[in-house]
């Protein structure tokens, strides 16, 4: 037989298998910053997201692990509801926004708003073609605002959030190109940050960085928890058990086993998480 | 299965690489790459030969007539006695029907772009793309006879005045031809821009629109110059239309409501035999030939340039 197809056998063979221990965690409702109840996603016929109930802990950072396809991006891009994007998507369930109660995914609200609560940082750097400066400016400039010392005001403050303001004060007007992968992605970073976002979402934001970048961005993340809440999704587990929280492993579209960080990588109660967590699998 | 059958049929391959390459194939290869080669080199070879014979016979030409002359000159009257060879008047009216063309050809071109690359559904985009080029399949004799019969009487019920031979109805008819060049690299441009930046800009909060023209349009802004570039030459060389419609009559003046004559449209009208062979007339349309080659390379480098400094870097 050959090699190559095993393992998507084996997934297939597991898939009845899964034991979902689920959340392992009672969270006091007024420390949540979003509630994810009941969340299923489908790209046309394909249900990647399954029946997802996750409490996102206020001003702390939640950290989504799993093998490559099991949904952890796609969950996360439910949040700023950026499947809206792509034609055949479909959101079930509810993510509410705390403390208002606001359903993200309602029909009613509309994305533009959910995504200036809710920022983004993408796997890859993708500054704008743009100076510094205009990076940080962009979500400002988009929302209207025209008063410069209002901007040039936040753009420092946003630069300096990322850890970033010292290696570019005295270059904001110079093409964002000229930067360091790990110097664009904290750019990213300060442009999330610049439109004061509630949650910040992370997707993979250190998989195209060196160690010494990720470093620094992990310091970061660490630093931003203390004001926002964050949603990072990562494949290192080092990653994952240094920065966060909370965890939640997903598998095949399902939520697995959620835990606090320290419970879940000392003593996963979940078989699959712990193969996973100990590298035997994924 | 598959693999077990490839798996034996292996080793029987790697015996037949192993042996080496035969001779016919070694031969068959030098006969690619010689051809290839020659492919390449006679591009290169017409355009030197080109050059060399324009040079050749523009330089009988300047025998006759100082370069300062032709090209300060305000007055160009080739049958007259004497005859005056200033060069002005025809770039002037070059100038002034590209002009009108590309305030045609780039607003809506670029537009057309946006609409078909970051709003159309990817269905009508297919559909729409290859409809568009179609308006550069038109003959330009057709589009010629159009402007002359069609748009500059239309033009005439809002312009009281304009003459029936001007700039303007075949400016702008050169324009609409000259769109699909413009929308149809414009949108491959925009197009090849990573998803990942469009993303970027949504997950901060934007529209379609502010998407489209703060992050796609510059992202692409290098394949979009080369886009209007090649329709400024386009417009630059155009024929037929100008000669038609425009009135082939030399005049120094910057107000496209008046007839003039393009560098193109003079070429083509001595050419086809309003003065002798051989005169200092004759050899005044290789002097204008050299003097389009120029301007066209002029925007050509200006827009390789453009093109090396707005480089995508994604």
């Amino acid at each position: 037989m050959p090699i190559t197809t095993s393992e998507s056998n084996n997934a297939e063979s597991k898939k009845p298998d899964i034991k979902v221990s689920g959340s392992l965690v009672s969270m006091d409702p007024s420390k949540t910053k979003a509630d994810v109840q009941n969340l299923n996603f489908w790209y046309g016929e394909n249900n990647a997201v399954k029946n997802l109930t996750i409490p996102v802990a206020d001003r702390k950072v939640t950290a989504l692990i799993g093998p490559s396809g099991c949904g952890k991006s796609t969950f996360l891009r439910c949040f700023n509801r950026m499947h809206d994007l792509y034609p055949n998507t479909r959101y079930e369930g509810q993510i509410i926004l705390q403390p208002h109660g606001l359903d993200l995914l309602s029909k009613a609200v509309d994305p533009l708003e959910v995504r200036m609560r809710v920022s983004m940082v993408f796997q890859k750097p993708n500054p704008f073609p743009k100076s510094i400066f205009e990076n940080v400016a962009y979500g400002l400039r988009i929302r209207g605002v025209c008063d410069k010392a209002f901007i040039a005001e936040k753009v420092e403050t946003a630069l300096k959030g990322a850890a970033l303001w010292e290696e570019t004060k005295n270059r904001l007007q110079r093409p964002a190109f000229n930067l360091s992968g790990g110097q664009q992605q904290r750019l990213c970073i300060a442009r999330a940050l610049a439109v004061e976002p509630e949650i910040v979402l992370f997707d993979e934001p250190t998989s195209a960085l060196d160690p010494i970048a990720t470093g620094k961005i992990e310091d970061l993340i660490d630093v931003l928890k203390e004001r926002l809440t964050i949603v990072i999704v990562t494949h290192n587990m080092q990653q994952a058990s240094r920065v966060s929280d909370y965890t939640a492993f997903m598998y095949l579209g399902q939520l697995v086993e959620f835990n606090e960080t320290q419970k879940m990588f000392v003593s996963p109660t979940n078989p699959l998480t712990e193969q996973y967590i100990t590298g035997s699998f994924g | 299965m598959a693999i077990e059958s490839a798996e034996k049929a292996g080793p029987k391959r790697y015996q037949r690489a192993r042996q080496g390459i035969s001779t016919r194939q070694r031969v068959t290869e030098g006969a690619i790459e010689w051809a290839l080669f020659l492919a390449g080199a006679s591009s290169i070879a017409i355009t030197v030969g080109v050059l060399s014979v324009l040079i050749y016979e523009s330089a009988g030409f300047f025998a006759h007539v100082s370069v300062w002359e032709f090209l300060t000159g305000t007055q160009w009257f080739p049958q007259f006695d004497p005859p005056k060879f200033g060069i002005l008047p025809l770039i002037c009216g070059t100038l002034v029907t590209t002009a009108v063309a590309l305030s045609v050809a780039i607003p809506v071109g670029t537009i057309i772009a946006i609409y078909l690359s970051e709003y159309a559904p990817h269905r009508l985009r297919n559909i729409l793309k290859p409809v568009l080029e179609l308006l550069s399949a038109v003959p330009t004799v057709v589009y010629g006879f159009f402007a002359l019969s069609f748009v500059t009487p239309f033009l005439q019920l809002f312009i009281p005045g304009l003459p029936g031979f001007n700039m303007l109805g075949p400016g702008l008819v050169m324009g609409v031809m000259i769109i699909p060049y413009v929308s149809s690299l414009s949108e491959d441009a925009m197009h090849a821009v990573p998803m990942t930046m469009r993303e970027g800009s949504y997950g901060m909060g934007a529209t379609k629109m502010q998407t489209a023209w703060r992050v796609v349009f510059p992202s692409a802004l290098s394949g979009i110059t080369a886009a209007y570039i090649l329709g400024i030459s386009r417009a630059l060389g155009e024929t037929m239309i100008v000669a038609l419609a425009a009135g082939l009559e030399p005049t120094l003046t910057m107000d496209p409501r008046q007839p003039a004559a393009t560098i193109t449209a003079y070429i083509v009208q001595v050419s086809g035999g309003d003065l002798p062979h051989g005169s200092i007339g004759y050899q005044s349309i290789f002097a204008a030939g050299l003097v389009l080659l120029l301007m066209t390379l002029v925007f050509n480098v200006w827009g390789y340039r453009l093109r090396k400094r707005y480089r995508e870097i994604y």
